[in-house]
């Protein structure tokens, strides 16, 4: 074989983690919660499993194009990226560090995703129950422009206090 | 050789510079989804549903898409291109899995080999191989019409993907799992704007009102199983519509009493026709003109690429 492996100490999980997602480029895949398992098989190639985070989730095509680039760049050169549907994704997976950089970066994070009980998806008529502190001052008095916002996974809202709009990474 | 960009990197992934057009193009959507069909379950038969209920989808999505450029406000506007996209993502899983138990019907042969199969079943099958319901197909008509229609499809579809989560087709179950939450999403977006517009003013209430009396003889094939579904449900693999008719009329009877609307009698089971391709005539003149939407220009360069 004349291929250029990887050196020895190169991590594939490490050069994996680092990826960002392309829709909330603060975010590496790590920290969004959707790369659920990096491996190297018995020859040599690398397995990396990442689930959408909604079924329509645009960006899935260039999360798997850029995880097979960065790992070519590392050096190895059979990567296999896979989709795992199940369990869904939830934005609970989104990592302490996650939340901790959509915030700097002006995002509102999700609180705790509502938990579910079997049976029946009880409806929800009230005015929504979502809330958020602003990013930018820190207010708790915030409320909700629009249920969507420029991406699947956010709400618009504005403070009441410093009087700017923000996104929020909307809880399910 | 390493990509210096992203749309290197895509390219690159596929091993060749030509990409089919119109689709979705780069990545199989069950890539590395183990889709092996259970035991005691004909492979048609499960196609078959997955395209019901993928094509359910895929032709409410359209019908929202055709909002774009014309809500009455931008948030609204925003909102339908969200809610289209989930359920064309759902949609997208659907077909795929359709296709992956090779149930392709004539769309193979009119896309050609390089197409993905979820992109030649939405963009190559004529109305009469649609197996979409009544309601999702009737023109959206107005902002009331399109409201009372997704909360009447979203609360039907929620009632469904909540207990197809236990389907024994993992695919299935995990598609399911994944459109719970959105579809909770979207009905609770519906029912709050029918009861702003059924309790709002007069003209916005004469509004809803005609969306509802005028949507509900659509819902009267809505809890009758096909044969299809009616051999799945005992395997496990599908959900019985029959066993939606609670929870569905619960939910709507709840939002539009609420909503100060006059809830009609519910229509007599009808025999299923959308679902087996056999779209009533009003309909099946709307589907035929919303295809033409969807599918003229694939159709009109079929293999086309980029």
């Amino acid at each position: 074989m004349s291929r250029r492996g990887p050196a020895a100490e190169v991590d594939p999980r490490g050069v994996a983690e680092r990826v960002v997602d392309p829709e909330l480029p603060m975010l590496t895949l790590a920290d969004l919660g959707v790369l659920r398992d990096v491996r190297v098989q018995d020859d040599g190639a690398v397995v990396v499993e990442i689930t959408p985070t909604y079924s329509g989730c645009p960006a899935m095509g260039v999360m798997r194009a850029d995880l097979v680039h960065a790992l070519h760049q590392a050096g190895f050169a059979e990567v296999d990226v896979r989709t795992v549907l199940a369990p869904a994704w939830s934005t609970d997976w989104i990592t302490a560090e996650g939340r901790r950089k959509l915030a700097q970066a002006g995002i509102a994070p999700p609180r705790s995703a509502p938990s579910r009980a079997a049976g029946p998806v009880p409806l929800d008529l009230g005015p929504s129950r979502r809330s958020a502190e602003c990013p930018l001052c820190g207010s708790a008095d915030t409320e909700e422009l629009s249920e969507f916002g420029a991406t699947a996974c956010t709400a618009l809202r504005r403070c009441r206090r410093c009087r700017e709009p923000f996104e929020h990474v909307k809880e399910i | 050789m390493h990509e210096e960009t992203v749309y290197d990197a895509l390219t690159a992934a596929h091993g060749d510079d030509a990409r089919w057009a119109f689709g979705a193009g780069f990545d199989d959507p069950l890539a590395g989804v183990d889709t092996t069909v259970p035991d005691r379950v004909e492979p048609a038969d499960l196609g078959a549903y997955c395209l019901m209920l993928g094509d359910d989808a895929l032709v409410l999505s359209q019908r929202l898409i055709e909002w774009i450029t014309r809500a009455p406000e931008l948030e609204e506007e925003v909102a339908f291109a969200n809610v289209a996209l989930d359920l064309l993502g759902q949609a997208r899983l659907l077909l795929a899995r359709a296709g992956s138990v090779g149930v392709l019907g004539r769309s193979r042969e009119r896309a050609g080999a390089s197409i993905p199969d979820e992109d030649a079943l939405a963009y190559f099958r004529d109305p009469d191989e649609f197996r979409c319901t009544a309601l999702v197909v009737a023109d959206g008509g107005d902002f009331a019409r399109t409201l009372v229609r997704l909360l009447m499809a979203s609360t039907w579809r929620l009632a469904l993907f909540t207990q197809l989560q236990s389907s024994r087709d993992p695919v299935l179950a995990a598609i399911a799992g994944k459109g719970v939450a959105e579809l909770s999403y979207h009905r609770s977006h519906a029912a709050r704007w029918v009861l702003r517009l059924g309790d709002g003013t007069a003209e916005s209430h004469r509004r809803a009102q005609a969306a509802v009396d005028f949507l509900w003889p659509l819902t009267a094939d809505l809890f009758t199983p096909t044969e299809v579904e009616a051999r799945l449900a005992p395997a496990g693999v599908a959900v019985d519509p029959g066993r939606l008719r609670e929870e569905v009329h619960g939910v709507l009877t709840d939002v539009l009493t609420r909503a100060t609307l006059t809830v009609p009698e519910w229509p007599a089971s009808a025999p299923p026709t959308g679902r087996l391709g056999q779209h009533d005539p009003g309909r099946s003149e709307e589907l035929t003109d919303l295809l033409a939407g969807l599918q003229g220009l694939a159709r009109r360069h079929p293999g086309a690429t980029w």
